[in-house]
């Protein structure tokens, strides 16, 4: 494969360092309309059932939101449940364990279930950082204007108040659990930058800064009260008294046989969608990404907010091939480095949002100013020699150690060769629609992390949905707590699946001769088909 | 991609627990295993190189050599051989990092077989990421925390080293005992986050916040619009 990646970097053209072109705000607009996938009618479904109806979302997602349940007709539940507790969790990432730990202090009985280990999720992959306003002449304010800027006003103010407002002190929480972010030279955090930010305010563990945090968290979480059934993915939640959740289904992946769990509350957190490919794209996102909480919420009757609104990651490796969608860090960008098209020029400002250089990028490729890679794709390229150019050799190295090692395993010194980049599916920038408690329209079902939506209006920020792992984890788990302890007993008898008949007799109204696929998905299949 | 269409192109010849497929060249470990069929669910997390999840033992025809890798990151050869090691059994130290009060001496407390390396540098050989694990144990059991945080800052905990050490420790653990440690007990608080904490307690931003959240939409698209 050396071979093969020599002779693509014979061809690589000399870059021309002038500046890029400055965009005005109406040239973003045109550019987003004309490019980014969210704004673009191809690979689109209109929803005709559920909470959504009317709204225009990616096929891929219609496909899973109108879906049929892997329980099939007639439903009934066991006698008896396998566990009963007081809060259950539904995911073993970030937003997860953060709940699962802060509500395990509290004296309730915590069950945590998830789809593979715990912390397997996007939350390890995060490079980057996460956002908190520590510097100069920064304040949490600052964050909320940027945040709510980079999300074009669609944010919902009230959560973002309470995840600029309360950050600072979760990652006091972190620093006393030994993370070990960047220092400064006073001993301070580091603070670097972000696309679309107005201030340096990114901390970050080198470029490991998910891995660090998933590490140590887990280590805790593994020695708290708190049970745990790894690779038990929920597939339905329960219905209790009066339409509230009551629990849900498991599917323990190596018996294959399900599980049932009473709980007088649960926490989804069950993280995005990279896996469903949408638009065909590759993705940044674990293995197990699948979009489940989104399937079983809306079966349920929640209506999402923002369901059309995806982040592609502007720079996800697209050659060598083997490690497409793999992510670089947009922290790369922030230290200096450099984007440029197959002429060797810079197209678009590198620390625009990441909508907006990612629509550059399609574009550049669109309009045949893209880079063809051996197996026929297109990118860009992203150089960070120039960081090491500017800020001295060792730099790249020092900072993003992890990029250098993954990439140097495929023949590409980063230090040397630029790397060719196009957008890979990262982030649901929407999703389940809760209040600043975390409530959402059901009593007893709560959600915290990349499967809420609203947070982020339609473009995160980089570094923001670290942060909201562990302040609406945090805040989830206190209202977990507070809930099942007010919540008045109930009996497994008074708990059906009844919510999912009502939504598949819909579904059966509304596609009266299709055969609809089934979901959860919970992991995408990559075998070949005829193997 | 993931996954990998190309009929046409070169293939090698692998053995996937202990039994032989041809597989398209350039495939990573994992891909093979999706080409011949496998349902690969224990073993597989991040795809990215990160999550430790895809830990794999492997040998070259020809060579008496036993080698490990990720599978995910790894691209297979002609005569290569494999099986993946879903999960090391470890012990692991029951703690809470707050409450330490002399972490050096009570790392031989949580894991005395720290003491017991001899120096075989079986698991520096191993390691995916490259870390010099049997440095980092000394470092450890010399009470260098810092050098412990630097040597091991990209451990995976993938578990290979503990697969192959002769005094049956699990270095990747001590080594996070070792980390968190430095980060929790020795490193001073940031006097950044000190500052900003404080002015936070004593409600400096609060009102400015509950302001913006008080104005309409439209007010607040305005008052954000550009970069102050």
């Amino acid at each position: 494969m050396a071979e093969l990646v020599d002779s693509f970097y014979q061809s690589v053209p000399s870059f021309d360092e002038s500046q890029p072109p400055a965009l005005s705000p109406e040239e973003r607009s045109r550019l987003l309309a004309a490019f980014y996938p969210d704004y673009r009618p191809e690979g689109k479904a209109t929803l005709k059932v559920g909470a959504n109806k009317g709204m225009v979302v990616p096929q891929e997602l219609a496909n899973i939101l109108e879906s049929r349940s892997r329980i099939p007709a007639p439903r009934s539940l066991p006698d008896q449940p396998d566990h009963d507790v007081d809060i259950l969790v539904i995911g073993g990432g970030g937003a997860g364990i953060t709940a699962a730990l802060f509500a395990s202090m509290e004296g309730r009985s915590v069950l945590l279930a998830t789809k593979l280990r715990v912390g397997d999720s996007n939350t390890i992959m995060a490079e980057g950082g996460i956002q908190a306003a520590l510097g100069e002449g920064d304040s949490p304010v600052e964050h909320f204007r940027d945040t709510f800027r980079g999300g074009h006003g669609e944010n919902d103010a009230a959560l973002l108040s309470v995840l600029v407002g309360e950050g600072p002190e979760m990652v006091e929480w972190l620093v006393s659990r030994g993370i070990l972010f960047d220092r400064d030279m006073q001993g301070g955090l580091s603070l670097r930058k972000g696309g679309g930010t107005s201030r340096p305010r990114l901390i970050s563990a080198k470029d490991y800064t998910g891995l660090e945090l998933v590490r140590v968290l887990k280590e805790d979480l593994m020695n708290a009260p708190v049970e745990i059934l790894e690779f038990s993915p929920a597939v339905e939640l329960v219905s209790g008294p009066d339409g509230s959740c009551a629990g849900a289904v498991l599917y323990d992946l190596d018996s294959r046989k399900n599980v049932y769990v009473k709980a007088r509350t649960v926490i989804l957190s069950t993280g995005g969608a990279g896996r469903l490919h949408l638009g065909g794209f590759a993705t940044s996102n674990h293995f197990g990404a699948t979009a489940d909480g989104l399937t079983m919420a809306y079966r349920m009757g929640l209506p999402l907010v923002h369901p059309e609104s995806f982040q592609f990651h502007p720079t996800g490796v697209i050659f060598p091939s083997e490690m497409a969608g793999m992510l670089i860090t947009e922290a790369v960008r922030g230290a200096g480095a450099r984007m440029y098209n197959r002429h060797g020029r810079r197209f678009v400002n590198e620390l625009e949002t990441r909508d907006v250089v990612a629509s550059a990028i399609i574009r550049e490729c669109a309009e045949g100013r893209g880079v063809e890679t051996p197996s026929g794709d297109r990118g860009v390229f992203l150089d960070l020699v120039a960081i090491d150019r500017d800020s001295g050799e060792g730099t790249v190295a020092k900072r993003f150690p992890n990029i250098v090692k993954l990439m140097n395993r495929h023949h590409v010194d980063p230090t040397k060769r630029p790397i060719l980049v196009y957008p890979t599916l990262h982030y649901q920038n929407g999703g389940v629609k809760a209040d600043a408690r975390t409530r959402t329209s059901i009593f007893g079902l709560l959600v915290a992390g990349e499967v809420s939506g609203g947070l982020h209006g339609t473009n995160r920020l980089m570094g923001n949905s670290l942060l909201e792992l562990f302040v609406f984890g945090r805040r989830a788990a206190l209202e977990a707590v507070a809930l099942s302890r007010d919540r008045p007993t109930f009996s497994w008898k008074e708990t059906t699946l009844s919510h999912i008949d009502r939504f598949e007799s819909e579904l059966v109204k509304a596609f009266p001769k299709q055969d609809l696929p089934i979901a959860p998905v919970l992991f995408p299949d990559y075998r070949r088909k005829d193997a | 991609m993931e996954t990998q269409e190309n009929e046409t192109g070169p293939m090698v010849r692998v053995s996937i627990n202990g039994r032989e497929y041809s597989v398209p060249q350039g495939s990573t470990m994992v891909q093979a295993m999706w080409y011949t069929g496998h349902e690969v669910i224990h073993g597989i997390g991040c795809l990215g190189g990160v999550c430790g999840a895809c830990a794999t033992v492997y040998r070259m025809e020809g060579d008496f050599r036993l080698r490990n890798a990720l599978a995910c990151q790894t691209l297979v050869a002609e005569g290569m051989s494999f099986s993946m090691l879903d999960s090391y059994p470890i012990q692991r130290a029951h703690y809470d990092v707050a409450a330490l009060t002399d972490p050096k001496e009570e790392l031989f407390t949580f894991y005395p077989e720290s003491a017991t390396c001899r120096n075989c540098n079986a698991c520096t050989e191993v390691c995916p990421q490259g870390i010099d694990v049997r440095d980092a144990v000394w470092r450890a059991n010399f009470g260098d925390f810092k050098a412990v945080a630097d040597l091991t800052m990209s451990c995976v905990m993938c578990g290979l080293c503990v697969s192959r050490c002769i005094a049956e420790m699990a270095p990747h653990e001590i080594a996070l005992y070792a980390r968190r440690a430095y980060g929790a007990k020795e490193l001073p608080f940031p006097p950044n986050l000190r500052q900003r904490l404080d002015e936070i307690h004593s409600g400096a931003f609060s009102g400015e916040l509950k302001r913006l959240e008080g104005l309409s939409s439209a007010e607040l698209k305005k008052e954000c619009e550009v970069k102050s």
